[in-house]
C-alpha cells in the first residue's frame, strides 16, 4: 500500500478540524495506516501547529519559507511535488485552500483525483471505491480511482469522525531544505473581512430560512411578513444572495453565517452540505420543499411538500390569528 | 483580452426531481430539463462584461456531442463571439483530467489572456480549471468572485473563503481562474436572442485536428469512473406532515410554539 499523507490546513498556529479526520480517512483506505501529516507555513505559528500534531500523528513533516507565511496552494503544491515520494496518496479537506490545491497537484503528480469524498469503502487491487455526492445532494455515487500511481483526494469536512485513539508521541521531520526558492504566478494581497449587515441573524433563536424556492424577489416579502408575525429574522441560503434578493450577511452556510437557533425554519431550501455546515447546535428543523426528494427532508424533524408561495402566507395569517387571539 | 469560457450542458437540478433507473447505475435523463452548468454562465458573463469595458472577444468552448450545441447558441446569444464544440468519440468517458487534457491541447492552439470555468458543475468535482492550469503551468484561483483588470499582464481578483470573508490576490496573465455563483448579475437571454444566433457556424473540432493522442482520453485513459449512483439513507429523516394544507398548518404552529419558536 501507498503512503497516505494528510496536508493540514492550518491559521493562528492552530490546526484545522480537518487534520484529525483526516486520520479517520486514512485508515479507511487501509486500517493499519499511520498516515503522514504535511504542514507548510512559517515561523513560530508553523512550529505550534507541528507540535499540536505530535500527539495525534506519528510523524509530522514541517515545511518552512518565508515564503508560505500565507497558504498559497501553486507554492504548496510545488514544495509538496519535491518531498511527496512516489504513488503517494494525499488527503485534504475540501474547502476553499483544498480545492485550490488539489486537481493541480493531481497533475504534477500525475496521480488520480477524487473531490469531495464522504465515505470510503476499502481497497480492491489498485480501486479505491469512495463516495461521492452529485446534483446538490439529491444522490449519491459509488466512484472508483485507480490509486497505483497514487491519488489525491479532498475530503468533505465533517464527514469522517475522529477516531478515539491513544494519543502518540510523534517526531517532527524537517523537510524545509528539500523545497528551494519558491515564486509563484498568484501573489495573496489582503483578506477583507464580510462586513456586518443590518441584522445579525447569528444572534437570533428562530430564523424563517429561504432558498430558490422563492423564484423572485417580489416574494421575499412574504418570508418578512411571517417573520414580522413571528417576531423573528429572515435569513436565507445562497441562490437567494447570488440573485440580490438578500444581503450576503443573511446567507446561512460554509460560504456565509455560522447559526445556532433553536427553531429554523426552511423554506424552498434543497439543503445542500455547504448551507448545512452553518448550521449548529442541533436546531428543530422544519422543513417545506416542493420537491420531496430534496435533501433537506434528510435532516429536518418535520417535513411538508407544498409549494411555499401558497404555505407561507397561509402560514402567517394562522401565526397573526393565533396571536391576536393570545 | 481574448477570454476563453469553458462550459457544459447539465441536468438543471433546480427544475428537477433527479430519480434512479431501476437498475441503480444511471439517473433517469429522459424527462430531464438541461442547460447551462450555473457557475459557467456567471463565467460568461463575467468575460462579457471584462471586454465591455476592456475590448476583447470572448470564445465559449464545450467538450461534448451535437446535443451541446444548444448552450453555446445560449451564450452566444448572450453576447459571446465565438461557439466551438470540442467533439470525437473517442472522448466517451473521459474523467476530468481528461476533459482538461482536451481543453488544454485547445488552448495551445489558439492564443487567450484569460481563461474562466465555473467553479464546480452539478455531477462534477470542482477539477476542471485546476487541472487544466497545471497542464499549461498557468496560475489558477478557485471561487472567484470579482475581477478587475490592473494591466495587460495581471489582474486583482477576490477568491470567496470561509464566513463571507474575501481573499484578494495579484494573479499573472494568462491564468485561469474558477468562477464562483453571485459575481455578476447574468443577462436575461429571449428566444429571439437564440434565433439570431441560430445560423452562425459552429466549429467542431476533432482529437486529430487538436493534435490529441487517444490514449490519454476517453475512458481508456480515465482513473476516475462512477460505478453507480444510490439514494442516501442519511439521518432519521423527517417526520412528514401529511394533512391537507390547514391540518400541516395548524401542527406545525403547534410544534414550532412548542419548540419555543413564537415569543
Amino acid at each position: 500500500m501507498s503512503r497516505i499523507f494528510a496536508c493540514i490546513i492550518h491559521k493562528a498556529g492552530v490546526a484545522d478540524d480537518s487534520a484529525v479526520e483526516l486520520i479517520t480517512a486514512a485508515k479507511a483506505i487501509d486500517t493499519s495506516a499511520s498516515p503522514t501529516a504535511i504542514v507548510a507555513g512559517s515561523g513560530p505559528e508553523l512550529d505550534a501547529v507541528c507540535e499540536s500534531l505530535r500527539s495525534s500523528y506519528a510523524e509530522t513533516w514541517k515545511i518552512s519559507n518565508q515564503a508560505l507565511a500565507y497558504p498559497n496552494a501553486e507554492l504548496i503544491r510545488k514544495a509538496l511535488v519535491k518531498v511527496l515520494p512516489p504513488q503517494a496518496i494525499v488527503l485534504v479537506a475540501h474547502e476553499h485552500f483544498g480545492i485550490d490545491l488539489a486537481p493541480g497537484l493531481s497533475v504534477k503528480t500525475n496521480a488520480a483525483y477524487v473531490s469531495d469524498v464522504l465515505a470510503i469503502e476499502g481497497v480492491e487491487g489498485a480501486q479505491l471505491k469512495v463516495v461521492r455526492q452529485e446534483f446538490g445532494g439529491q444522490v449519491s455515487a459509488h466512484v472508483r480511482c485507480d490509486i497505483s500511481a497514487g491519488a489525491v483526494i479532498t475530503v468533505r469536512p465533517g464527514a469522517f469522525k475522529p477516531l478515539a485513539s491513544a494519543p502518540t508521541n510523534g517526531i517532527v521531520v524537517d523537510k524545509s531544505g528539500q523545497i528551494g526558492e519558491l515564486s509563484a504566478g498568484r501573489r495573496y494581497v489582503e483578506t477583507i473581512v464580510a462586513e456586518a449587515g443590518d441584522v445579525d441573524i447569528t444572534k437570533h433563536n428562530v430564523l424563517v430560512s429561504i432558498g430558490r424556492g422563492i423564484q423572485e424577489k417580489d416574494n421575499v416579502h412574504l418570508a418578512q411578513e411571517l417573520a414580522e408575525a413571528l417576531g423573528v429574522a429572515v435569513s436565507c441560503s445562497r441562490p437567494v444572495v447570488d440573485a440580490k434578493w438578500l444581503e450576503k450577511s443573511r446567507q446561512v452556510g460554509s460560504s456565509g453565517k455560522t447559526v445556532k437557533p433553536k427553531v429554523y425554519l426552511a423554506f424552498g431550501i434543497s439543503g445542500s452540505f455547504q448551507h448545512l455546515a452553518g448550521l449548529k447546535g442541533n436546531p428543530f428543523i422544519v422543513a417545506v420543499n416542493k420537491n420531496p426528494k430534496a435533501p433537506i427532508f434528510q435532516v429536518a424533524d418535520v417535513g411538508i411538500v407544498d409549494d411555499i408561495l401558497e404555505f407561507i402566507p397561509e402560514f402567517t395569517n394562522k401565526v397573526t390569528e393565533m396571536r391576536r387571539a393570545a | 483580452m481574448e477570454i476563453l469560457v469553458c462550459a457544459r450542458r447539465v441536468p438543471d437540478t433546480s427544475e428537477n426531481e433527479i430519480q434512479l433507473t431501476s437498475a441503480g447505475n444511471d439517473i433517469e435523463r429522459d424527462d430531464l430539463v438541461y442547460s447551462i452548468n450555473e457557475p459557467d454562465n456567471y463565467a460568461v458573463e463575467e468575460a462579457l462584461q471584462i471586454t465591455a469595458r476592456v475590448g476583447g472577444t470572448v470564445t465559449v468552448v464545450t467538450v461534448g456531442t451535437e446535443e451541446d450545441e444548444e448552450i453555446l447558441r445560449r451564450e452566444m446569444a448572450m453576447g459571446a463571439t465565438h461557439g466551438v464544440l470540442i467533439s470525437d468519440d473517442v472522448f466517451a468517458g473521459s474523467d476530468g483530467k481528461g476533459i482538461a487534457t482536451i481543453l488544454s491541447a485547445f488552448v495551445r492552439k489558439g492564443r487567450y489572456d484569460l481563461i474562466l470555468t465555473g467553479v464546480q458543475a452539478e455531477d462534477g468535482g470542482a477539477q476542471v480549471g485546476g487541472m487544466l492550469a497545471a497542464i499549461l503551468d498557468y496560475p489558477f484561483a478557485s471561487l472567484v468572485n470579482s475581477i478587475e483588470v490592473i494591466d495587460r499582464k495581471k489582474l486583482k481578483i477576490s477568491r470567496e473563503i470561509a464566513g463571507g470573508n474575501k481573499e484578494i490576490n495579484e494573479i499573472d496573465l494568462p491564468c485561469v481562474l474558477s468562477i464562483q455563483t453571485g459575481i455578476n448579475e447574468p443577462r436575461y437571454v429571449g428566444m429571439r436572442g437564440i434565433r439570431q444566433v441560430a445560423s452562425i457556424p459552429i466549429p467542431t473540432p476533432s482529437a486529430a485536428e487538436l493534435g490529441i493522442d487517444p490514449a490519454t482520453v476517453g475512458e481508456i485513459a480515465a482513473k476516475v469512473k462512477r460505478v453507480d449512483y444510490f439514494v442516501p439513507a442519511l439521518g432519521k429523516g423527517a417526520e412528514m406532515l401529511e394533512g391537507s394544507r390547514e391540518e400541516n398548518i395548524e401542527k406545525l404552529f403547534e410544534l414550532v410554539v412548542a419548540k419555543g419558536g413564537v415569543k
